[in-house]
């Protein structure tokens, strides 16, 4: 159905265009699949380094003078390939939504580089911006703070599409809304609706086809099913995942809970205040979590079994998580970690990679040996 | 205060009625439900929002906001006494120091204004008679309990002053002051991160053992309560579709919305690979339009002609296993 989309309308020359397609070869010539695989993950589609955001802490009312500094995301490095989707868990202030504003370019980092589809996001004219984000959208938690309460579904849908101009026509507009509508599974028909008279799944379904109105390589999704009742998030997640094979999108999937993570991601980031932890592909990381933090998230993430439930070990961290204004020094978890020594306050530890090359594993922890 | 029991449970709700008067019409958040609980045991309470569950609670405790809502029938008997029968100041009581209660927003259950020690010290003074001193000392000991660090210098401290954690396990410490016999905790974690819930669950588990509290889990999450639940009903539309033993409800679900519900949670322990989760189709129904017949038949795969018509009643399906299908042999 969304396939006959695609020529439709032709997302104008961009360079990944070109590098998203290979993957319907691969079952027909699997040499050939195998060589543009390895191209795949070659050519990141986005890519961010040494990434930080620091919030400053201002106090006075006129003359400002700024204290100190929240620093949010601090340091923190990854890529995402064509089609695939990474997972980013975090508790809250962990810093995970701010990687994701800070990729689109919601909040100008403060250092660091993010590169989408080769072009430098970070200080990019809003010209470069504008390119990006036409190829890179964005979900957000909260579909009811998310769509303007006096905007029509069918105008919220189609704003990507006039923002952009990717359409020839009025009808062929029309069109696409209408097939947008379709693509998350409602009827166009009620594209002259406002947003309070959609439940919170449909809110959301319509977020996520106002995100791919204009055909998009990149969906950065925060939280986008935590709003949501439990037998609505299977729908949206069944939805999101769907989409992805449809349209060959990469996602960066931002949430707490890891079961939904686990379910969605082809690989995962655990974040603690501000840093990357760790970050491993597939189910690797719930198989052999490394880093104490994963272990202990994993422990204390609930189970809809009780059998399961009552025999397995929980670690059961003490204290909370510490203030971002404040970091400890030294590794940011040693305060509540339950392996910590004296060296866990002198040395920050960098990331170190173990596993093989198709199963990538980095963990950031000194005490970690392998 | 007398303990002279009736009523083999501690709590027994019978056909408990909570109506809303709205500009929409009425909405039916309680439609007769049943509901026991035995001294010491742990209960869940499942479902969605706007399935009635959190007005359900309220109701016990009678402090659901009238107007617009109205308990318009049932029983609540606790200890042998029909709740519903008590006069204001008795059932202040009963709330106090018998029914202690925890919500899921701790910021907005404890006065901004006060400090910590002036809301632990107030219903000791209140409920047990504690002169000023006896409870001062008898508060720094529950926060010590609740494993507030430091008791003595925190006690003077104001709610904000306090993580999200923490002011829960004030609240816990507030609800279990007078040793109540029953604790009612809803969605008491839901607000916390993954491992702050972790500790507070913990917290709860152990304290209520200690002191033989029973404990009335209403949850969303069907993970939280299947560590510590020793039974869990099921709410639905404002009614309770299934209740059985933990382990039968979840190895066992007989009502086709608590399989749907356990169909769409992904598993933690489950491979990426497995495929896609089995979705219960369409939206929880508006509250001023419930579906006739059962309520659940719009959006269940099992439903037949006779769903539409009559909603089914509660029919033992196993030991200690009721649900309320009519096609419940089919389900599973």
């Amino acid at each position: 159905m969304s396939s006959s989309i695609q020529p439709t309308i032709v997302p104008s020359t961009t360079s990944a265009t070109a590098v998203a397609s290979p993957r319907d070869a691969v079952g027909a010539m699997a040499s050939v699949g195998e060589i543009a695989a390895v191209n795949l993950s070659a050519v990141p589609l986005l890519s961010v380094r040494d990434l930080n955001v620091h919030f400053p802490i201002t106090r006075g009312f006129i003359l400002q003078q700024t204290v100190g500094h929240i620093r949010a995301v601090n340091g923190v490095s990854f890529h995402v390939n064509p089609g695939e989707t990474l997972g980013v868990v975090g508790e809250s202030g962990s810093g995970k939504t701010t990687v994701v504003r800070a990729v689109i370019q919601l909040q100008r980092p403060t250092s660091g580089s993010v590169v989408f589809q080769g072009d430098e996001l970070v200080g990019a004219n809003s010209e470069v911006l504008r390119g990006a984000r036409r190829n890179m959208s964005m979900v957000f938690q909260d579909p009811y703070g998310s769509l303007n309460p006096r905007m029509r579904a069918g105008n919220i849908v189609g704003e990507p599409l006039r923002a952009h101009h990717v359409f020839e026509s009025r009808n062929e507009y029309r069109e696409r809304v209408a097939e947008l509508f379709q693509m998350v599974g409602m009827h166009p028909g009620v594209a002259s609706r406002y947003p309070h008279q959609f439940s919170g799944g449909q809110r959301q379904r319509i977020a996520i086809a106002r995100a791919l109105a204009a055909n998009p390589q990149l969906v950065l999704l925060d939280e986008p099913v935590s709003a949501l009742d439990v037998s609505i998030q299977a729908q949206v997640i069944n939805l999101l995942e769907d989409l992805q094979d449809e349209h060959d999108l990469a996602y960066v999937f931002v949430a707490h809970d890891l079961s939904v993570v686990r379910h969605t991601a082809h690989r995962t980031a655990v974040m603690y205040l501000g840093k990357i932890v760790e970050i491993a592909d597939g189910d690797e990381i719930y198989d052999n979590p490394l880093h104490p933090y994963t272990q202990a998230l994993l422990s204390a993430a609930p189970m809809p079994d009780p059998v399961l439930e009552r025999n397995r070990e929980r670690i059961v961290l003490t204290g909370d998580i510490p203030s971002p204004a404040n970091p400890p020094s030294g590794c940011v978890f040693r305060t509540r970690c339950p392996i910590a020594i004296a060296d866990c306050a002198e040395v920050v530890p960098q990331m170190r990679s173990t596993g093989s090359l198709t199963k990538r594993h980095e963990v950031a922890c000194i005490r970690v040996e392998f | 205060m007398s303990f002279a029991a009736s009523s083999r449970h501690l709590l027994e709700v019978k056909n408990l009625e909570t109506q809303f008067h709205t500009d929409y019409g009425v909405v039916r958040a309680v439609d007769g439900v049943d509901l026991h609980i035995d001294e010491g045991e742990t209960v869940g309470l499942v479902g969605e929002s706007g399935c009635g569950k959190s007005v359900a609670a309220l109701s016990i405790v009678r402090l659901v906001p009238d107007p617009p809502g109205r308990i318009v029938g049932g029983q609540v008997v606790f200890e042998g006494t029909d709740l519903l029968r008590l006069d204001v100041r008795e059932m202040r009581h009963v709330r106090g120091s018998k029914i202690g209660i925890i919500f899921q927003e701790p910021l907005s259950s404890l006065n901004p204004v006060l400090s910590i020690e002036r809301q632990l010290v107030e219903p000791l003074q209140e409920h047990l008679g504690m002169t000023r001193r006896q409870a001062a000392s008898r508060a720094s000991e529950l926060l010590d309990m609740v494993g507030i660090p430091d008791p003595s210098a925190r006690i003077r401290d104001y709610p904000h002053m306090m993580s999200g954690g923490q002011r829960q396990r004030i609240m816990i410490a507030i609800a279990l002051s007078c040793n109540p016999r029953l604790l009612i905790a809803d969605e008491a974690t839901t607000a916390l991160d993954v491992t702050i819930q972790a500790q507070i669950l913990e917290l709860m588990k152990d304290l209520t053992e200690q002191f033989g509290t029973a404990l009335l889990m209403i949850t969303h999450n069907l993970g939280v309560v299947a560590r510590y639940a020793d039974r869990v009903c099921v709410m639905y539309a404002g009614k309770i579709r299934e209740m059985a033993p933990s382990g039968e409800l979840y190895g066992n679900p007989k009502h086709p919305y608590t399989l749907g519900l356990l169909g769409s949670v992904p598993r933690l322990d489950a491979r990426r690979d497995t495929g896609k989760l089995t979705q219960i189709p369409g939206d929880v129904p508006d509250p001023t339009r419930i579906p006739p017949g059962c309520a659940f038949n719009p959006r269940c795969d099992y439903a037949v002609e006779r769903c539409s018509a009559e909603d089914p009643w509660m029919e033992e399906v196993g030991e200690g296993h009721v649900a309320a299908c009519w096609e419940w042999e089919r389900v599973g």
